[in-house]
Protein backbone atom coordinates (compact mmCIF):
# COMPACT_ATOMS: atom_id res chain seq x y z
CA UNK A 1 0.00 0.00 0.00
CA UNK A 2 0.66 3.66 -0.51
CA UNK A 3 1.92 6.15 1.67
CA UNK A 4 -1.71 7.70 2.69
CA UNK A 5 -1.63 10.90 1.52
CA UNK A 6 -3.88 13.90 3.09
CA UNK A 7 -7.36 14.64 1.51
CA UNK A 8 -9.51 11.52 0.36
CA UNK A 9 -9.00 8.45 -1.71
CA UNK A 10 -11.25 9.27 -4.30
CA UNK A 11 -13.38 12.04 -5.55
CA UNK A 12 -15.49 12.65 -8.54
CA UNK A 13 -16.20 15.95 -9.49
CA UNK A 14 -19.14 16.84 -11.94
CA UNK A 15 -18.62 13.34 -14.13
CA UNK A 16 -20.82 12.91 -17.17
CA UNK A 17 -21.48 10.01 -19.07
CA UNK A 18 -23.50 9.69 -22.09
CA UNK A 19 -24.68 7.11 -24.71
CA UNK A 20 -24.97 8.69 -28.02
CA UNK A 21 -27.75 11.31 -26.85
CA UNK A 22 -28.85 9.00 -23.92
CA UNK A 23 -27.19 10.74 -20.76
CA UNK A 24 -26.88 8.04 -18.05
CA UNK A 25 -24.42 10.26 -15.93
CA UNK A 26 -24.60 13.63 -15.24
CA UNK A 27 -23.03 16.18 -12.31
CA UNK A 28 -22.07 13.55 -10.36
CA UNK A 29 -19.95 14.70 -7.26
CA UNK A 30 -18.65 11.88 -4.50
CA UNK A 31 -15.77 11.76 -2.08
CA UNK A 32 -14.66 8.13 -0.66
CA UNK A 33 -12.46 8.73 2.56
CA UNK A 34 -9.90 5.80 3.13
CA UNK A 35 -11.54 2.89 5.29
CA UNK A 36 -14.83 4.48 4.19
CA UNK A 37 -17.79 2.38 2.93
CA UNK A 38 -19.77 4.26 0.57
CA UNK A 39 -23.44 2.79 -0.46
CA UNK A 40 -24.65 3.49 -3.79
CA UNK A 41 -28.66 2.99 -3.70
CA UNK A 42 -31.15 3.51 -6.47
CA UNK A 43 -33.35 1.80 -8.71
CA UNK A 44 -32.10 -0.22 -11.82
CA UNK A 45 -30.92 2.39 -14.61
CA UNK A 46 -30.42 5.01 -12.18
CA UNK A 47 -26.74 4.89 -13.10
CA UNK A 48 -25.03 2.65 -10.05
CA UNK A 49 -23.10 0.20 -11.88
CA UNK A 50 -21.91 2.94 -14.75
CA UNK A 51 -20.60 5.35 -12.38
CA UNK A 52 -18.56 2.08 -11.40
CA UNK A 53 -17.29 1.08 -14.60
CA UNK A 54 -16.44 4.71 -14.88
CA UNK A 55 -14.57 4.49 -12.00
CA UNK A 56 -12.16 1.28 -13.44
CA UNK A 57 -11.50 3.31 -16.60
CA UNK A 58 -13.78 0.37 -18.23
CA UNK A 59 -15.59 3.32 -19.84
CA UNK A 60 -14.29 7.06 -20.83
CA UNK A 61 -16.48 9.80 -19.40
CA UNK A 62 -17.37 12.44 -21.34
CA UNK A 63 -17.34 15.67 -18.35
CA UNK A 64 -15.88 16.22 -15.30
CA UNK A 65 -13.37 14.39 -13.30
CA UNK A 66 -12.06 11.39 -11.11
CA UNK A 67 -8.72 11.69 -8.93
CA UNK A 68 -7.40 8.96 -6.96
CA UNK A 69 -5.04 9.91 -3.99
CA UNK A 70 -5.40 13.37 -5.11
CA UNK A 71 -4.08 12.23 -8.96
CA UNK A 72 -6.91 12.70 -12.22
CA UNK A 73 -7.49 9.18 -13.63
CA UNK A 74 -9.68 10.13 -16.07
CA UNK A 75 -6.41 11.69 -17.95
CA UNK A 76 -6.12 10.54 -21.23
CA UNK A 77 -2.56 10.35 -20.86
CA UNK A 78 -2.74 8.12 -17.64
CA UNK A 79 -2.48 4.63 -17.66
CA UNK A 80 -5.27 2.83 -17.05
CA UNK A 81 -3.68 -0.64 -16.01
CA UNK A 82 -1.80 1.20 -13.27
CA UNK A 83 -4.93 2.85 -11.83
CA UNK A 84 -6.75 -0.59 -12.43
CA UNK A 85 -4.02 -2.17 -10.26
CA UNK A 86 -5.15 -0.24 -6.92
CA UNK A 87 -8.86 -0.92 -6.95
CA UNK A 88 -10.66 -4.05 -7.38
CA UNK A 89 -13.78 -4.65 -9.29
CA UNK A 90 -16.60 -7.25 -8.77
CA UNK A 91 -19.50 -7.99 -11.01
CA UNK A 92 -23.14 -8.61 -10.29
CA UNK A 93 -22.87 -11.79 -12.78
CA UNK A 94 -19.56 -12.62 -10.99
CA UNK A 95 -17.16 -12.85 -14.24
CA UNK A 96 -15.08 -15.44 -13.15
CA UNK A 97 -13.02 -17.24 -15.72
CA UNK A 98 -14.39 -20.53 -16.56
CA UNK A 99 -11.30 -22.55 -17.95
CA UNK A 100 -9.31 -21.80 -14.60
CA UNK A 101 -9.95 -23.31 -11.07
CA UNK A 102 -10.54 -21.06 -8.63
CA UNK A 103 -7.02 -20.84 -7.44
CA UNK A 104 -5.49 -19.79 -11.35
CA UNK A 105 -9.14 -17.51 -11.15
CA UNK A 106 -7.49 -15.45 -7.92
CA UNK A 107 -3.66 -16.22 -9.30
CA UNK A 108 -3.73 -14.71 -11.82
CA UNK A 109 -3.77 -11.30 -11.45
CA UNK A 110 -0.80 -11.55 -8.87
CA UNK A 111 1.19 -13.63 -11.04
CA UNK A 112 0.82 -11.36 -14.14
CA UNK A 113 0.52 -8.11 -13.13
CA UNK A 114 2.31 -7.91 -9.50
CA UNK A 115 4.85 -10.45 -11.07
CA UNK A 116 4.65 -12.76 -7.71
CA UNK A 117 5.94 -15.96 -7.97
CA UNK A 118 3.65 -19.00 -8.42
CA UNK A 119 4.42 -20.67 -5.09
CA UNK A 120 3.98 -17.43 -2.85
CA UNK A 121 0.60 -16.06 -4.81
CA UNK A 122 -1.05 -19.86 -4.12
CA UNK A 123 0.11 -19.80 -0.68
CA UNK A 124 -1.51 -16.59 -0.41
CA UNK A 125 -3.90 -17.01 -2.61
CA UNK A 126 -5.57 -20.12 -0.22
CA UNK A 127 -5.04 -18.20 2.80
CA UNK A 128 -7.64 -15.63 1.38
CA UNK A 129 -10.03 -18.81 0.08
CA UNK A 130 -9.63 -19.84 3.47
CA UNK A 131 -10.93 -17.19 5.15
CA UNK A 132 -13.59 -16.43 3.01
CA UNK A 133 -14.62 -20.03 3.37
CA UNK A 134 -13.65 -21.77 0.22
CA UNK A 135 -10.73 -23.80 1.11
CA UNK A 136 -11.84 -26.93 -0.38
CA UNK A 137 -13.30 -25.01 -3.65
CA UNK A 138 -9.54 -23.78 -4.83
CA UNK A 139 -8.91 -27.10 -7.12
CA UNK A 140 -12.33 -26.41 -8.48
CA UNK A 141 -13.68 -25.05 -11.78
CA UNK A 142 -15.71 -21.76 -10.73
CA UNK A 143 -19.03 -24.08 -12.93
CA UNK A 144 -18.79 -26.96 -9.66
CA UNK A 145 -19.61 -23.99 -7.19
CA UNK A 146 -23.13 -22.19 -5.75
CA UNK A 147 -23.55 -18.83 -7.10
CA UNK A 148 -22.91 -17.32 -3.45
CA UNK A 149 -19.18 -19.58 -3.51
CA UNK A 150 -18.30 -17.92 -7.51
CA UNK A 151 -19.26 -14.57 -5.63
CA UNK A 152 -17.19 -15.07 -2.39
CA UNK A 153 -14.17 -16.24 -4.77
CA UNK A 154 -14.97 -13.09 -7.42
CA UNK A 155 -14.08 -10.69 -4.58
CA UNK A 156 -10.95 -12.81 -3.74
CA UNK A 157 -9.99 -12.67 -6.83
CA UNK A 158 -10.42 -8.52 -6.70
CA UNK A 159 -9.01 -8.43 -3.08
CA UNK A 160 -5.77 -11.01 -4.08
CA UNK A 161 -3.41 -7.63 -5.21
CA UNK A 162 -4.79 -6.24 -2.26
CA UNK A 163 -6.34 -3.28 -3.35
CA UNK A 164 -6.69 0.28 -2.21
CA UNK A 165 -10.19 0.60 -3.16
CA UNK A 166 -13.28 -2.20 -3.67
CA UNK A 167 -16.09 -1.62 -6.20
CA UNK A 168 -18.67 -3.72 -5.90
CA UNK A 169 -21.57 -3.39 -8.66
CA UNK A 170 -24.56 -5.62 -7.34
CA UNK A 171 -22.94 -8.51 -6.07
CA UNK A 172 -25.94 -10.47 -4.65
CA UNK A 173 -28.46 -9.82 -6.43
CA UNK A 174 -27.84 -12.66 -8.56
CA UNK A 175 -28.19 -14.52 -5.28
CA UNK A 176 -31.35 -16.20 -3.71
CA UNK A 177 -31.82 -15.18 -0.30
CA UNK A 178 -29.63 -17.25 1.88
CA UNK A 179 -26.41 -16.55 -0.35
CA UNK A 180 -26.72 -12.99 0.05
CA UNK A 181 -26.11 -13.54 3.67
CA UNK A 182 -23.05 -15.44 3.21
CA UNK A 183 -21.68 -12.41 0.89
CA UNK A 184 -22.75 -9.82 2.71
CA UNK A 185 -21.15 -11.44 6.23
CA UNK A 186 -17.87 -11.19 3.95
CA UNK A 187 -18.31 -7.56 2.93
CA UNK A 188 -18.63 -6.97 6.88
CA UNK A 189 -15.82 -8.54 7.81
CA UNK A 190 -14.01 -7.01 4.81
CA UNK A 191 -15.72 -3.34 6.15
CA UNK A 192 -14.62 -4.21 9.80
CA UNK A 193 -11.07 -4.72 8.86
CA UNK A 194 -10.87 -1.47 7.26
CA UNK A 195 -11.26 -2.01 2.94
CA UNK A 196 -12.37 0.94 1.45
CA UNK A 197 -15.74 -0.22 -0.45
CA UNK A 198 -17.74 1.58 -3.20
CA UNK A 199 -20.74 -0.73 -3.46
CA UNK A 200 -24.10 -0.08 -5.42
CA UNK A 201 -26.40 -2.85 -3.33
CA UNK A 202 -30.31 -2.83 -3.03
CA UNK A 203 -29.91 -4.06 0.14
CA UNK A 204 -30.85 -1.42 2.41
CA UNK A 205 -30.53 -3.26 5.92
CA UNK A 206 -26.58 -4.11 4.92
CA UNK A 207 -26.44 -0.12 3.90
CA UNK A 208 -27.78 1.35 7.04
CA UNK A 209 -25.52 -1.20 9.07
CA UNK A 210 -22.19 -0.75 7.22
CA UNK A 211 -21.88 2.41 5.24
CA UNK A 212 -20.68 5.39 6.51
CA UNK A 213 -22.66 7.10 3.31
CA UNK A 214 -25.40 6.14 1.47
CA UNK A 215 -25.58 8.38 -1.44
CA UNK A 216 -29.20 7.87 -3.67
CA UNK A 217 -29.27 8.06 -7.71
CA UNK A 218 -31.88 8.67 -9.51
CA UNK A 219 -31.90 9.08 -13.25
CA UNK A 220 -28.02 9.71 -13.19
CA UNK A 221 -27.82 11.92 -10.92
CA UNK A 222 -27.06 11.92 -7.06
CA UNK A 223 -30.21 13.40 -5.43
CA UNK A 224 -29.28 12.86 -1.89
CA UNK A 225 -26.45 11.71 -0.27
CA UNK A 226 -25.11 11.68 3.65
CA UNK A 227 -25.02 9.58 6.40
CA UNK A 228 -27.27 6.46 6.38
CA UNK A 229 -29.23 7.12 9.69
CA UNK A 230 -30.06 10.71 6.92
CA UNK A 231 -30.72 9.24 3.69
CA UNK A 232 -32.46 6.00 4.77
CA UNK A 233 -34.74 7.38 8.08
CA UNK A 234 -35.42 10.60 7.11
CA UNK A 235 -34.82 11.62 3.33
CA UNK A 236 -35.04 14.89 2.33
CA UNK A 237 -36.14 14.12 -1.11
CA UNK A 238 -39.46 13.22 -1.59
CA UNK A 239 -38.20 11.06 -4.44
CA UNK A 240 -36.10 8.50 -1.88
CA UNK A 241 -38.91 8.33 -0.05
CA UNK A 242 -41.01 7.09 -2.40
CA UNK A 243 -38.14 4.52 -3.52
CA UNK A 244 -37.46 3.45 0.00
CA UNK A 245 -40.80 2.56 0.22
CA UNK A 246 -40.85 0.56 -2.31
CA UNK A 247 -37.91 -1.61 -1.82
CA UNK A 248 -38.38 -1.86 2.79
CA UNK B 1 -31.08 -47.18 -1.24
CA UNK B 2 -30.70 -51.00 0.02
CA UNK B 3 -34.42 -50.70 1.53
CA UNK B 4 -36.40 -49.67 -1.62
CA UNK B 5 -38.30 -52.21 -3.69
CA UNK B 6 -39.31 -51.08 -6.84
CA UNK B 7 -43.34 -51.04 -6.34
CA UNK B 8 -45.86 -53.28 -8.37
CA UNK B 9 -46.73 -49.68 -10.36
CA UNK B 10 -42.63 -49.57 -11.28
CA UNK B 11 -42.35 -53.05 -12.11
CA UNK B 12 -45.60 -52.47 -15.01
CA UNK B 13 -44.06 -49.86 -16.13
CA UNK B 14 -40.47 -51.11 -16.61
CA UNK B 15 -42.24 -53.72 -18.15
CA UNK B 16 -44.28 -51.22 -20.88
CA UNK B 17 -40.81 -49.66 -21.11
CA UNK B 18 -38.93 -52.59 -22.10
CA UNK B 19 -41.92 -53.56 -24.78
CA UNK B 20 -41.56 -49.74 -26.34
CA UNK B 21 -38.06 -50.08 -26.41
CA UNK B 22 -38.08 -53.39 -28.59
CA UNK B 23 -40.31 -52.32 -30.44
CA UNK B 24 -38.29 -49.25 -31.75
CA UNK B 25 -35.45 -51.69 -32.24
CA UNK B 26 -37.33 -53.85 -34.46
CA UNK B 27 -38.36 -50.95 -36.42
CA UNK B 28 -35.55 -49.51 -37.04
CA UNK B 29 -33.74 -52.87 -38.10
CA UNK B 30 -36.49 -53.35 -40.61
CA UNK B 31 -36.18 -50.40 -42.00
CA UNK B 32 -32.55 -50.60 -42.15
CA UNK B 33 -32.43 -53.36 -43.84
CA UNK B 34 -35.25 -52.66 -46.73
CA UNK B 35 -33.87 -49.36 -47.59
CA UNK B 36 -30.52 -51.07 -48.39
CA UNK B 37 -31.89 -53.87 -49.52
CA UNK B 38 -34.03 -51.85 -52.28
CA UNK B 39 -30.27 -49.32 -52.62
CA UNK B 40 -28.55 -52.91 -53.66
CA UNK B 41 -31.12 -53.98 -56.07
CA UNK B 42 -31.16 -51.12 -57.93
CA UNK B 43 -27.17 -50.84 -58.15
CA UNK B 44 -27.03 -54.67 -58.54
CA UNK B 45 -29.81 -55.15 -60.87
CA UNK B 46 -28.92 -52.33 -62.76
CA UNK B 47 -28.03 -53.32 -66.52
CA UNK B 48 -24.52 -51.90 -66.02
CA UNK B 49 -23.52 -53.14 -63.01
CA UNK B 50 -21.26 -56.28 -64.02
CA UNK B 51 -19.13 -53.90 -65.89
CA UNK B 52 -19.12 -51.55 -62.98
CA UNK B 53 -18.26 -54.68 -61.03
CA UNK B 54 -15.48 -55.28 -62.97
CA UNK B 55 -14.07 -51.70 -63.67
CA UNK B 56 -14.69 -50.76 -59.49
CA UNK B 57 -14.72 -53.04 -57.58
CA UNK B 58 -12.46 -55.96 -58.59
CA UNK B 59 -10.71 -57.76 -56.06
CA UNK B 60 -7.70 -58.55 -58.02
CA UNK B 61 -6.93 -54.91 -59.11
CA UNK B 62 -7.45 -53.71 -55.16
CA UNK B 63 -4.91 -56.09 -54.21
CA UNK B 64 -2.24 -55.20 -57.01
CA UNK B 65 -2.38 -51.70 -56.85
CA UNK B 66 -2.49 -51.33 -53.30
CA UNK B 67 1.14 -50.94 -52.08
CA UNK B 68 1.97 -48.40 -54.82
CA UNK B 69 -1.35 -46.03 -54.10
CA UNK B 70 -0.30 -46.84 -50.39
CA UNK B 71 3.38 -45.64 -50.86
CA UNK B 72 1.56 -42.18 -52.45
CA UNK B 73 -0.65 -41.84 -49.41
CA UNK B 74 2.35 -41.59 -47.37
CA UNK B 75 2.97 -38.68 -49.14
CA UNK B 76 -0.43 -37.40 -48.62
CA UNK B 77 -0.29 -38.03 -44.60
CA UNK B 78 3.31 -36.35 -44.70
CA UNK B 79 2.26 -32.97 -46.59
CA UNK B 80 -1.20 -32.96 -43.88
CA UNK B 81 1.44 -33.67 -41.00
CA UNK B 82 3.97 -31.15 -41.96
CA UNK B 83 1.14 -28.55 -42.97
CA UNK B 84 -1.21 -28.75 -40.45
CA UNK B 85 0.85 -26.80 -37.08
CA UNK B 86 2.28 -24.68 -39.69
CA UNK B 87 -1.53 -23.60 -40.70
CA UNK B 88 -2.41 -23.60 -36.70
CA UNK B 89 0.36 -21.34 -36.05
CA UNK B 90 -0.12 -19.22 -39.13
CA UNK B 91 -3.81 -18.81 -38.55
CA UNK B 92 -3.08 -17.98 -35.01
CA UNK B 93 -1.19 -15.01 -35.43
CA UNK B 94 -3.22 -13.79 -38.02
CA UNK B 95 -6.32 -13.39 -35.63
CA UNK B 96 -4.80 -12.41 -33.17
CA UNK B 97 -2.97 -9.33 -34.92
CA UNK B 98 -6.46 -8.40 -36.59
CA UNK B 99 -7.55 -8.25 -32.67
CA UNK B 100 -4.63 -6.05 -31.70
CA UNK B 101 -5.68 -2.42 -30.95
CA UNK B 102 -2.33 -0.82 -30.81
CA UNK B 103 -1.42 1.85 -33.28
CA UNK B 104 2.12 0.43 -34.12
CA UNK B 105 0.45 -2.54 -35.41
CA UNK B 106 -1.56 -0.78 -37.86
CA UNK B 107 0.18 -1.87 -41.24
CA UNK B 108 -0.13 -5.45 -39.33
CA UNK B 109 -3.74 -5.60 -38.72
CA UNK B 110 -3.88 -4.01 -42.24
CA UNK B 111 -2.14 -7.04 -44.17
CA UNK B 112 -3.54 -9.45 -42.10
CA UNK B 113 -7.04 -8.50 -43.73
CA UNK B 114 -5.53 -8.29 -46.94
CA UNK B 115 -3.94 -11.68 -46.84
CA UNK B 116 -7.12 -13.17 -45.46
CA UNK B 117 -9.34 -11.71 -48.22
CA UNK B 118 -6.90 -12.26 -51.08
CA UNK B 119 -5.71 -16.35 -50.11
CA UNK B 120 -9.61 -16.96 -49.32
CA UNK B 121 -10.50 -16.36 -52.47
CA UNK B 122 -8.13 -17.46 -54.69
CA UNK B 123 -8.97 -21.68 -55.30
CA UNK B 124 -6.35 -24.01 -53.39
CA UNK B 125 -5.65 -25.25 -56.68
CA UNK B 126 -4.45 -22.39 -58.95
CA UNK B 127 -2.09 -21.07 -55.46
CA UNK B 128 -0.38 -24.65 -55.91
CA UNK B 129 0.21 -23.55 -60.03
CA UNK B 130 1.54 -21.11 -59.02
CA UNK B 131 3.85 -21.94 -55.98
CA UNK B 132 5.14 -24.99 -57.72
CA UNK B 133 6.19 -22.88 -61.28
CA UNK B 134 6.22 -19.52 -59.99
CA UNK B 135 8.52 -19.50 -57.08
CA UNK B 136 11.08 -21.71 -59.47
CA UNK B 137 10.93 -19.40 -61.64
CA UNK B 138 11.99 -16.99 -59.97
CA UNK B 139 15.23 -18.48 -59.46
CA UNK B 140 15.47 -17.87 -55.93
CA UNK B 141 18.89 -18.59 -54.07
CA UNK B 142 18.36 -20.89 -51.28
CA UNK B 143 14.46 -21.26 -51.92
CA UNK B 144 13.98 -24.98 -52.44
CA UNK B 145 12.46 -26.38 -55.94
CA UNK B 146 11.06 -29.70 -55.00
CA UNK B 147 7.46 -29.30 -55.98
CA UNK B 148 6.42 -31.40 -52.70
CA UNK B 149 7.58 -28.47 -50.47
CA UNK B 150 6.15 -25.98 -53.14
CA UNK B 151 2.69 -27.31 -52.71
CA UNK B 152 2.81 -27.68 -49.16
CA UNK B 153 3.31 -24.09 -48.83
CA UNK B 154 0.68 -23.36 -50.82
CA UNK B 155 -1.78 -25.67 -49.06
CA UNK B 156 -0.39 -23.75 -45.53
CA UNK B 157 -0.82 -20.44 -47.38
CA UNK B 158 -4.49 -21.17 -48.37
CA UNK B 159 -5.63 -23.07 -45.43
CA UNK B 160 -3.95 -20.52 -42.71
CA UNK B 161 -6.06 -18.02 -44.30
CA UNK B 162 -9.64 -19.77 -43.03
CA UNK B 163 -8.03 -20.94 -39.89
CA UNK B 164 -7.46 -17.44 -39.19
CA UNK B 165 -11.03 -16.59 -39.73
CA UNK B 166 -12.37 -19.80 -37.30
CA UNK B 167 -9.72 -18.82 -34.83
CA UNK B 168 -11.14 -14.94 -34.84
CA UNK B 169 -14.76 -16.13 -34.45
CA UNK B 170 -14.00 -17.99 -31.25
CA UNK B 171 -12.19 -14.80 -30.49
CA UNK B 172 -15.17 -13.04 -30.74
CA UNK B 173 -17.40 -15.67 -29.18
CA UNK B 174 -15.97 -14.58 -26.10
CA UNK B 175 -18.15 -13.30 -23.79
CA UNK B 176 -17.01 -8.90 -23.42
CA UNK B 177 -17.18 -9.35 -19.68
CA UNK B 178 -14.44 -11.55 -19.57
CA UNK B 179 -12.17 -9.24 -21.19
CA UNK B 180 -14.00 -6.51 -18.62
CA UNK B 181 -13.18 -8.49 -15.95
CA UNK B 182 -9.23 -9.09 -16.95
CA UNK B 183 -8.94 -5.67 -17.28
CA UNK B 184 -10.20 -4.79 -14.09
CA UNK B 185 -7.80 -6.83 -12.81
CA UNK B 186 -5.21 -5.19 -14.67
CA UNK B 187 -3.84 -7.43 -17.16
CA UNK B 188 -2.52 -5.81 -20.68
CA UNK B 189 -4.60 -6.13 -24.02
CA UNK B 190 -1.82 -9.12 -24.54
CA UNK B 191 -1.77 -11.02 -21.33
CA UNK B 192 -5.73 -11.24 -21.58
CA UNK B 193 -6.09 -12.64 -24.87
CA UNK B 194 -3.41 -15.21 -24.04
CA UNK B 195 -5.08 -16.01 -20.33
CA UNK B 196 -8.49 -15.10 -20.44
CA UNK B 197 -9.81 -14.92 -24.06
CA UNK B 198 -7.38 -17.50 -26.51
CA UNK B 199 -8.16 -20.21 -24.32
CA UNK B 200 -11.65 -20.44 -24.00
CA UNK B 201 -11.69 -19.40 -28.06
CA UNK B 202 -9.29 -22.37 -29.00
CA UNK B 203 -11.78 -25.00 -27.16
CA UNK B 204 -15.00 -23.68 -28.99
CA UNK B 205 -13.50 -23.55 -32.23
CA UNK B 206 -11.73 -26.88 -31.67
CA UNK B 207 -14.72 -28.94 -34.12
CA UNK B 208 -14.77 -26.23 -36.80
CA UNK B 209 -11.22 -26.43 -36.91
CA UNK B 210 -11.23 -30.18 -37.35
CA UNK B 211 -13.64 -29.75 -40.48
CA UNK B 212 -11.24 -27.64 -41.82
CA UNK B 213 -8.20 -30.21 -41.39
CA UNK B 214 -10.49 -33.09 -42.78
CA UNK B 215 -10.87 -30.80 -45.92
CA UNK B 216 -7.26 -30.43 -45.76
CA UNK B 217 -6.97 -33.83 -46.06
CA UNK B 218 -8.54 -34.46 -48.90
CA UNK B 219 -6.88 -31.20 -50.57
CA UNK B 220 -2.93 -32.74 -50.16
CA UNK B 221 -4.56 -34.61 -53.46
CA UNK B 222 -4.73 -31.38 -55.41
CA UNK B 223 -0.65 -31.95 -55.30
CA UNK B 224 -1.62 -34.35 -57.73
CA UNK B 225 -2.23 -32.07 -60.32
CA UNK B 226 1.93 -30.59 -60.31
CA UNK B 227 3.18 -33.87 -60.55
CA UNK B 228 4.13 -34.98 -57.29
CA UNK B 229 3.00 -39.07 -56.63
CA UNK B 230 0.46 -39.14 -53.74
CA UNK B 231 -2.39 -41.55 -53.69
CA UNK B 232 -4.34 -40.09 -56.33
CA UNK B 233 -1.65 -39.70 -59.10
CA UNK B 234 -0.36 -43.19 -57.99
CA UNK B 235 -4.01 -44.72 -58.82
CA UNK B 236 -4.53 -43.11 -61.78
CA UNK B 237 -1.27 -44.05 -63.31
CA UNK B 238 -2.40 -47.76 -62.18
CA UNK B 239 -5.79 -46.88 -63.75
CA UNK B 240 -4.73 -45.66 -66.74
CA UNK B 241 -2.18 -48.12 -67.75
CA UNK B 242 -4.83 -51.40 -66.81
CA UNK B 243 -7.76 -49.58 -67.48
CA UNK B 244 -9.93 -50.34 -64.40
CA UNK B 245 -10.63 -47.81 -61.96
CA UNK B 246 -10.83 -49.59 -58.86
CA UNK B 247 -7.55 -48.10 -57.44
CA UNK B 248 -9.89 -44.66 -57.33
CA UNK B 249 -11.63 -46.68 -54.88
CA UNK B 250 -8.92 -47.38 -52.84
CA UNK B 251 -7.84 -44.05 -52.52
CA UNK B 252 -11.23 -43.50 -51.34
CA UNK B 253 -11.49 -46.03 -48.40
CA UNK B 254 -8.00 -44.38 -47.85
CA UNK B 255 -8.87 -41.24 -47.46
CA UNK B 256 -12.10 -41.93 -45.28
CA UNK B 257 -9.90 -44.22 -42.96
CA UNK B 258 -7.67 -41.37 -42.61
CA UNK B 259 -10.70 -38.94 -41.34
CA UNK B 260 -12.85 -41.04 -39.51
CA UNK B 261 -10.11 -40.94 -36.50
CA UNK B 262 -10.13 -37.75 -36.78
CA UNK B 263 -13.68 -37.15 -36.17
CA UNK B 264 -13.82 -39.49 -33.57
CA UNK B 265 -10.72 -37.50 -31.73
CA UNK B 266 -12.56 -34.22 -31.97
CA UNK B 267 -16.21 -35.69 -30.29
CA UNK B 268 -14.05 -37.16 -27.35
CA UNK B 269 -11.94 -33.74 -26.89
CA UNK B 270 -15.30 -31.87 -26.91
CA UNK B 271 -16.44 -34.17 -24.46
CA UNK B 272 -13.42 -34.03 -22.52
CA UNK B 273 -13.57 -30.20 -21.98
CA UNK B 274 -17.25 -30.31 -21.52
CA UNK B 275 -16.71 -32.48 -18.59
CA UNK B 276 -13.98 -30.74 -17.09
CA UNK B 277 -15.80 -27.27 -17.39
CA UNK B 278 -19.40 -27.99 -16.68
CA UNK B 279 -18.78 -30.91 -14.44
CA UNK B 280 -22.03 -32.80 -15.43
CA UNK B 281 -24.43 -30.10 -15.18
CA UNK B 282 -26.32 -29.24 -17.61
Amino acid sequence: MSQPLPGPLLRVENLRKAYGSKVVLRDIDLVVDRHEVVCLIGASGSGKSTLLRCLDLLETVDDGSVFLDGEEITDPAVDARRVRRRMGLVFQAYNLFPHMSVLDNVTLAPRKVHGAGRAEAEADARELLGRFGLADKADEHPDRLSGGQQQRAAVARAMATGPELLLLDEVTSALDPELVGEVLDLLRDLAAAGTTLLLATHEMAFAREVASTVCFLDGGTILEQGPPAQVLVDPAHERTRQFLRRVL
Amino acid sequence: MADWTPSPRQHERLAVRRRLDARSTAVAAVATIVTLGVLGLLIVGSPGWPRVQETFFSGYHAKQSFPTILEGFWTNVKMFLVAEPLILVLGMLIAVTRSTTSAALFPLRALAVVYTDLFRGVPTILLVFLACFGIPALQLQGVTNSFFWLGVSALVVSYAAYVAEVFRAGIESVHPSQLASADALGLAHGQAMRHVVLPQAVRRVVPPLLNDFVSLQKDTALVASVGVVEALLAARDYANFNFNYTPYLVTAVLFVALTVPLARFTDWLGRRYARRERAGAR
